[in-house]
Parts: structure tokens; C-alpha cells; sequence
């Protein structure tokens, strides 16, 4: 019967073709070092998810901001759990997207015909660094406050368009309640979805060409 | 590779297992986490000392009133109220404590003196000494603490039903 019912699906859906693509492609050579670009995926999945329970409790709120993660941290069962893999998960992404582009740099899996799939992980880096810098304001602790007033007084430091910049990103001249709702739409709404796109066109650019295997001596 | 289990099925069958072990270690918190305000007892119920018996002499009526904090996630919400108790004889369980609150749109009630009455600042509601509906648009009587006892230390204390 689930026989029956697998096939019916898969002539329609075309499963084992998709198996085939996606998760048993040829690989050039067994090598750990090419596992982080599932490695940073798996990431943002989990980023995704935790980030998606967060927003049950946390209010992007002056006045309720600070309150609503000790209550996630101190009041919700497992709510330490959840915010601790979103905090330390975001670290570990950054970390693993960054070696990720070296190895790509040092096996040279940048060149033709994969400068594409090279460019659109730089846009997934910044982005992934967008989501980083976003996210760190939103405990609406001194420390979140402090580095985002640092963080943006760097960007407003740009020749001529620095204060417009400046004033763009914190919704004013001042860090205000505008400056914490606008990181909030920024880290949950703009930047996943940018992060989805991108990683959708990445992930295709990448079974199209196939894994690029390491150069030999003579190349 | 017929009938033995062979490096891919190791991969295969060791990607299920370690996945399912996340999955539910991650599954089951996150379920918890998404419940956990409908598990909370509620704390609204409870036993409140209102008053000493020898503050309130047989026959007279005394105010009184008490503040209930609620607690709901990080916001903390106190709500006053407020009544009278009136001794009926010596024995301590021989008493009406009646609620303030007037049955009609919830304002506060006082107890007037020369009316004899309690009289509802808003619609000009008037309730006898008992509580009784004397004139005035609201619907019922003023509402009875009926759960109420005498602690050891001389305490009149009700049972504070939330609503």
C-alpha cells in the first residue's frame, strides 16, 4: 500500500529524481572541509526556527524588550534552551559561512564556471553579518544599546551620504523605539527572506555545476 | 552489496537516528516552550486577610479593602478592591461581607450613614444594609464574600475567587 501510494506521488512529483539531484550527486572526493556549505545551511535552518519561537514572547518594545527575554531566559520552560541555540547558533554561523569562503578561496572553486555561486555567497556573507548586527540589539540590554549607537555612528561616518545612512538605519538622529522596531523587521523579515533567495539560487548554482573537485598539480 | 548492510546504508541509517535524536531533543522543548503559559496554575484564587475581628464591632459596618497583583509574563497588574463587613452577633461566623463593587457597571459604593444606604456615585444606584437592591438600575444585589473564616491570630480572612 505505501508502495502504491509512493510510487502515485513520485510519478507525479518525480521523488527519485530529486533524490538522485539533491542528495546523491557525485562528489569529487570524501573531504570534511566541504561539508560547511550544508553545515551553514543546517544553521540557518536552526537560526530560523529557534528565531520563529523567539518571537512568541519577545516584544520589540522599549518597554517591554528587555523584560520579555529575562521572561524567555527566567520564565518560559525551555526558553533558555531556545534563545541559547539562536545566541550561541548565530555565533557558530558567522564563524562557519567565514571558513566556509576560505576553503571555497583556497581550493580555487571560485573560477569559472562557479563565479556566480562565488558572488552570491559574498551577499550570503554580508547578509549573514546583517543578521548578526540586527540581532544584537534587539535584548534592548546597555550593551545592545551601546554597540548598535557604536555600530551606527561608524556607518554615519561615510563622506557626504554618512549622515543619511546614519539616520536611515536608526529611524532618526537618536537611537529610539523607531531604531529597535526597524532592526526587529530588518532581523525577522527583510534579511531571512534576502538570506532565502540568495541560498535558493546558491543551492541551484551548485547542482547545476556539480562540486568542483580540488586542482591537480598541472592546473 | 545483496543483503548486506553496506557503508551507505550505515550513512543512511546513521543520518535517521542522529536526526531523530535531535529532532526530539529539540522537538519536545519546543512544544513545552509553545504550552508552557496554558500549564501555569492559575494564582488568581487564594485566602485574603481582609481585616481583625476586634476592628469590626457587632453591628456596625466596617470597610475594608486589599490588592490583588496578577502576574502575567513579565507584566505585573494590581487591582484594588474593596468592602464591608458587618458583624451580625458575638459569633465570628456570623457576619455578611459584602463587595463594594456595584452590580450595575462596577463603580465603587459607599456606605452613607444618613441614607442608611450604600450609594453608587454613578447612576445613583441605592443598596440597603444587606445589600439588597433599594433603587437604581442595578441588576442584582451587591455580591457576598460567602467563603470567609477567622484565622487562629483573630484574622477575618475570604476566599478571593477571581471575576
Amino acid at each position: 500500500m505505501w508502495k502504491k501510494a509512493y510510487e502515485w506521488l513520485d510519478e507525479r512529483l518525480g521523488l527519485n529524481a530529486m533524490y538522485t539531484n539533491l542528495l546523491d550527486r557525485p562528489e569529487p572526493r570524501g573531504n570534511w572541509w566541504n561539508t560547511l556549505g550544508s553545515a551553514s545551511l543546517f544553521l540557518f535552518i536552526i537560526q530560523g526556527l529557534t528565531g520563529i519561537f523567539l518571537t512568541v514572547y519577545y516584544t520589540p518594545s522599549p518597554d517591554h524588550a528587555y523584560d520579555s527575554v529575562q521572561y524567555i531566559m527566567n520564565g518560559v520552560a525551555f526558553g533558555w534552551l531556545i534563545r541559547g541555540i539562536h545566541h550561541w547558533g548565530a555565533s557558530l554561523m558567522v564563524i562557519v559561512v567565514f571558513i566556509h569562503l576560505l576553503r571555497v578561496f583556497f581550493t580555487a572553486s571560485f573560477k569559472y564556471p562557479r563565479e556566480l555561486t562565488w558572488l552570491i555567497g559574498i551577499g550570503l556573507l554580508i547578509t549573514t553579518l546583517g543578521m548578526g548586527f540586527t540581532g544584537y540589539l534587539l535584548p534592548w540590554h546597555q550593551m545592545a544599546f551601546w554597540a548598535t549607537t557604536v555600530g551606527t555612528q561608524i556607518a554615519g561616518t561615510v563622506p557626504f551620504v554618512g549622515e543619511f545612512i546614519l539616520k536611515a538605519l536608526r529611524g532618526g538622529p537618536e537611537l529610539s523605539a523607531l531604531t529597535l522596531q526597524r532592526f526587529f523587521a530588518a532581523h525577522i523579515w527583510m534579511l531571512p527572506a534576502v538570506l532565502a533567495g540568495l541560498i535558493g539560487v546558491h543551492l541551484f548554482l551548485i547542482i547545476k555545476h556539480g562540486e568542483s573537485h580540488y586542482p591537480s598539480q598541472d592546473e | 552489496m545483496s543483503g548486506s548492510f553496506g557503508r551507505r546504508d550505515f550513512i543512511k541509517a546513521a543520518t535517521a537516528i542522529v536526526g531523530g535524536v535531535i529532532g526530539v531533543a529539540l522537538g519536545v522543548p519546543a512544544i513545552a516552550y509553545l504550552i508552557d503559559p496554558a500549564l501555569r496554575a492559575s494564582a488568581k484564587e487564594g485566602w485574603v486577610p481582609i481585616l481583625k475581628v476586634e476592628d469590626a464591632p457587632v453591628g456596625k459596618l466596617v470597610p475594608f479593602s486589599f490588592t490583588r497583583v496578577q502576574v502575567n509574563g513579565w507584566e505585573r497588574t494590581s487591582t484594588n478592591f474593596g468592602g464591608y463587613v458587618l458583624r451580625k452577633s458575638e459569633d465570628p461566623n456570623d457576619m455578611l461581607i459584602l463587595n463594594s463593587r456595584c452590580t450595575h457597571l462596577g463603580c465603587t459604593v459607599n456606605w452613607k450613614e444618613d441614607a442608611q444606604a450604600f450609594l453608587c456615585p454613578c447612576h445613583d444606584a441605592k443598596f440597603g444594609r444587606d445589600g439588597e437592591v433599594l433603587d437604581g438600575p442595578p441588576p442584582k444585589p451587591l455580591e457576598r464574600f460567602s467563603e470567609f473564616r477567622v484565622s487562629a491570630d483573630g484574622l477575618i480572612e475570604i476566599f478571593f475567587k477571581a471575576g
